[in-house]
């Protein structure tokens, strides 16, 4: 292995755990529309909350599958076609959600609204049920040839360390959006969103013990691996705890921070886990290596400096963009009342 | 149904209709950013209300083109995914610096746009809608000049030992001749999509005003906010006109390029739209419409003498070659490594019609754009009393829509067997792993998703233009909820608390 494909296989790791640092509270949110909010106008503001930031953070999604691509295109190849439907489901997710911020403004009647918040919701659920269970799925190790096709069948997608990996996805982008929303929304809806999620960590406790458990039988990260896997794994469980406290004591910045660590902690776990491998097989030496399945040199240099050029900029303008859109967001009433009227006229004008 | 035919179809679902909406997006970034910028500049409130209005159809656009184009990111992998371990090496570095460059550009500053109307200058506020502009049109650069490669491989050498093509190049690839025309021909193709459904949309909304005699003209010019929604609109067309003429003069221009360039590099895509059967004379004669036989090969239809020499060359002579001479040659060229069963024939008729299509709604846009101008004029302004030409503008909409389609069914069925070029051909690129019950499902599924969602599109966009440029003038995004946000620091301390 050189230094250039370690170097990618840790820049494509930062982008995923960059995408769930990120979208991950966005899934969040749009979950939090139902099991938090209590009526159409509160789940059109927590949209509201993410509403400038939510494409800028699909693309970190984007940008870690181009450049799984441009790093390791035989592993983007073997991936993305060995776990077809589950990917084809994850977009339908995507473009649900994708329309309905938009969709939503549109709308007239509050049933109608209602549609494209519910769509919002299904999204912002199933788009990170079926990624992460991917992702645990891929650990597991597949079926793979000579040519580097994956065969996964059925319960090779779905089995207890895919299904318990998916919602444990599920559950950290939940809270971890509550915790954005506490440091957005006003002071009594930011109690609320720690005091769900105070009561909500407990559950977190037992299902890491199970997730831990069927690593170790399904898994080789714990015999391969041990050292770098149970530091994770005990990491894993300090940012759980530290997120826990946090919301206990109502700090909202340091939940978030504790949170989105814990989110990337879980991309740590994994991409430590399969290392020096990109797609584990079930019979090991089948498995496709970092070494073999990387682009040519050449494209790989040009790639870095490209990376190294424009990252910071990108990272510079990201940061700028939250950092002016900062304030805190408080429903202003008596506006609400003027539009209610707007949008009942509207309506019993068609 | 096979898994070559499915993912072919497919993919051609799934790219025309994410390219329904990029040109419909980057030609209307454009739009409203003039807009903005007139208002910058003049200081005149009217161009504010514009460049709002018609952001709201941009912003529907944004949204089903960017949530269409995550699937092509990922369907190259998921169908084609023998394609990707073949070209990965060229194919992915584009993509990627195409997300790092353009994507996060564009998707940071629209979210910053649409919600700091108030919070900025004007001056600053419009430089974030340039940003986006910019945005979308690098990533037209950037996945362009992928596409470039699979028509005209350059920059590379084929990996002995795994079979797969090597960059050698980058520069190379970046500087394929096809791009440099490529590019510019889709570039001008969205200014002039989004000029006509600018154009078009406010059309609609001119008809909705049913002034229909010259009575309704009296009492519209009478009512102050009647009078300003028509001077809006009528800006509105002329802007869109203009863009419209520049437009459609540079698509032409680089669409005579590339069917020069095309004679000698493709030879069968041109001989095909053309269809040319048989070598020509020299001069060679343009068959302008025609009934084609592909089963004999044979054309009866209108022929211009000469005019074939003249597209084909740009000079009054010059035999051009048919598809039967290119047949032979492609069988010389490739026999030994692709074996003698290939077909080299494309699908003939349809790519000479959709060709015509193309080109005629091409010079159609021209010929419009200066009537609108025309009957626009200040001293006599009369588009927007004219029923009928309201009528033929709003029916234009859907115009752009019918030629870009056209033009990327000439580019990429004129392309056929091969999927690279010379290199790899279509049916060597499918995924393995695919199955034709998983890819009907999933075709299914798409379809119905993209009829859904362009009837709400549609349906959006037609209620936007009903609510009128006045309606929620507010204009904070993702409307039907206001939010105040509290100004200062010790506010933000008390909402910690
Ligand atoms: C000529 C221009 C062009 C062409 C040929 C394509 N696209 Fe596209 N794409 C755009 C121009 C564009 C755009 C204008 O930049 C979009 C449309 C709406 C938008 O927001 O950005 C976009 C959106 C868009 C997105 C979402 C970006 C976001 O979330 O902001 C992705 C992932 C892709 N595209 C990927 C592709 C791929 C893999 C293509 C190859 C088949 C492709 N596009 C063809
Ligand atoms: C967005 C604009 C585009 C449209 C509307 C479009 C449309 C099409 C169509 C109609 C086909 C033919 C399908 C068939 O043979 O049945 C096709 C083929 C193909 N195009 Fe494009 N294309 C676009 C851009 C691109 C780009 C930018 C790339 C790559 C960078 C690309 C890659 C391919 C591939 C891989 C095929 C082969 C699959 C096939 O032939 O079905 N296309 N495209
Ligand atoms: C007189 C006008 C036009 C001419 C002579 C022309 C010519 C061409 C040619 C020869 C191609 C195929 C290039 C190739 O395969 O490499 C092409 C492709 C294309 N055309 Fe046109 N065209 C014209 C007008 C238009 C218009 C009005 C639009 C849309 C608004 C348009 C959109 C496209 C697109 C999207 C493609 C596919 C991408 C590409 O290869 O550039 N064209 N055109």
């Amino acid at each position: 292995m050189t230094i250039l494909q370690g170097l990618w296989f840790f820049v494509i790791g930062l982008l995923f755990a960059g995408f769930l640092l990120l979208e991950g509270f966005d899934f969040g949110v749009g979950m939090a529309t139902r099991v938090v909010a209590k009526d159409g106008d509160e789940r059109a503001l927590y949209m509201r909350a993410i509403g400038p930031h939510w494409d800028g953070n699909e693309v970190w999604l984007i940008t870690a599958g181009g450049a799984m691509f441009a790093a390791f295109p035989l592993w983007y190849a073997s991936l993305f076609s060995g776990y077809y439907i589950l990917l084809f489901l994850v977009l339908v997710a995507l473009i649900l959600r994708g329309v309905s911020f938009e969709f939503a403004g549109h709308a007239v009647t509050d049933r109608e609204r209602g549609v494209w918040q519910m769509a919002n919701f299904i999204g912002s659920l199933c788009a990170p049920l079926f990624l992460g269970m991917m992702l645990t799925s891929m650990i597991q190790g597949v079926t793979m040839d000579k040519e580097g096709n994956a065969w996964i069948g059925f319960f090779g997608v779905v089995n207890w360390l895919s299904v318990v990996g998916g919602i444990a996805v599920v559950f950290f982008c939940f809270v971890h959006g509550l915790h954005f929303l506490s440091l957005k929304l006003g002071r009594d809806d930011s109690r609320r969103m720690l005091n769900v999620t105070e009561k909500a960590y407990w559950i977190a406790y037992p299902a890491l013990v199970v997730f831990v458990i069927l690593s170790m039988v399904f898994t080789d990260f714990y015999s391969k691996r041990p050292l770098s896997t149970w530091l994770i794994t005990v990491l894993i469980l300090a940012f759980t705890i530290g997120g826990h406290v946090a919301a206990f004591k109502k700090r909202g910045g340091w939940a978030f921070t504790c949170s989105g660590l814990t989110l990337m902690s879980i991309i740590a776990f994994i991409f430590n886990g399969i290392f020096p491998r990109v797609m584990v097989a079930k019979d090991d030496s089948m498995s496709m290596l970092i070494k073999d399945a990387s682009a040519s040199p050449y494209t790989m240099k040009i790639m870095t400096v490209v990376l190294c050029c424009l990252l910071p900029i990108v990272l510079a303008y990201i940061v700028w963009s939250y950092y002016i859109q900062r304030k805190r967001l408080v429903p202003d009433d008596a506006s609400k009342q003027e539009k209610v009227e707007v949008v009942r006229k509207a309506a019993a004008v068609r | 149904m096979t898994v070559l035919g499915l993912s072919r179809v497919q993919f051609a679902m799934t790219t025309i209709f994410h390219f329904f909406y990029v040109p419909m997006t980057i030609g209307l970034a454009l739009a409203v950013a003039i807009m903005e910028t007139i208002y910058v500049v003049k200081k005149d409130e009217v161009y504010k209300k514009m460049a709002k209005f018609w952001s709201k159809v941009f912003l529907l656009s944004f949204a089903v083109g960017v949530v269409t184009g995550i699937i092509q990111e990922f369907q190259f992998g998921m169908n084609w995914s023998n394609y990707s371990r073949f070209m990965g090496d060229i194919f992915g570095a584009p993509l990627a610096i195409e997300a790092l460059l353009a994507f996060f550009l564009e998707s940071t500053f629209i979210g910053v746009w649409m919600f700091t109307w108030d919070r900025f200058k004007p001056a600053v506020h419009v430089t974030f809608m340039w940003l986006t502009f910019l945005g979308s049109s690098c990533s037209a650069i950037w996945i362009l000049a992928a596409n470039s490669f699979m028509q005209h491989p350059v920059g590379f050498e084929i990996n002995q030992a795994t079979g797969h093509v090597r960059l050698t190049d980058f520069w190379a690839v970046l500087a394929n001749p096809q791009l440099w025309i490529e590019f510019p021909h889709v570039f001008f193709a969205a200014v002039c999509t989004g000029a006509f459904v600018l154009m078009g949309c406010a059309a609609w909304s001119l008809l909705r005003m049913h002034v229909k005699s010259k009575k309704d003209v009296a009492a519209v010019e009478a009512d102050s906010s009647q009078a300003a929604k028509v001077d809006l609109f009528t800006k509105s067309l002329r802007i869109g006109a203009i863009l419209g003429l520049i437009g459609s003069i540079c698509v032409i221009t680089y669409g005579d390029l590339q069917g020069k360039y095309i004679v000698h590099d493709q030879p069968m895509k041109l001989a095909a739209t053309e269809a040319i059967y048989k070598d020509t004379g020299d001069p060679a004669a343009w068959t302008f419409v025609g009934l084609i036989n592909e089963k004999d090969h044979t054309v009866k239809g209108i022929e211009v003498p000469g005019a074939m020499s003249k597209l084909a060359y740009g000079t009054n002579s010059g035999a051009v070659k048919g598809m039967e001479t290119v047949n032979k040659e492609l069988h010389e060229k490739y026999d030994a490594k692709f074996g003698k069963d290939m077909n080299y024939y494309v699908p003939v008729t349809v790519l000479f019609w959709v060709f015509r299509f193309m080109v005629g709604i091409g010079f159609g846009f021209a010929l419009v754009s200066i009537l609108v101008l025309w009957f626009t004029r200040k001293k006599k302004n009369t588009l927007w009393t004219s029923r009928w030409k309201l009528w033929v503008m709003g029916i234009l909409t859907f115009s752009p829509f019918v030629a870009t389609t056209s033009g990327w069914l000439v580019t990429e069925l004129g392309r056929y067997p091969w999927i690279v070029y010379g290199y790899q051909t279509i049916a060597d690129a499918v995924s393995p792993t695919s199955t034709v019950p998983g890819l009907l499902f999933t075709c299914i599924v798409y379809f119905l998703l993209f009829l859904v969602l362009g009837a709400v599109m549609i349906f959006y966009t037609r209620r936007t233009l009903h609510q009128g440029p006045d309606y929620d003038e507010s204009g904070d995004a993702y409307g039907s909820i206001s939010v105040k946000t509290p100004a200062s620091v010790s506010e933000r301390k008390v909402a910690l608390a």
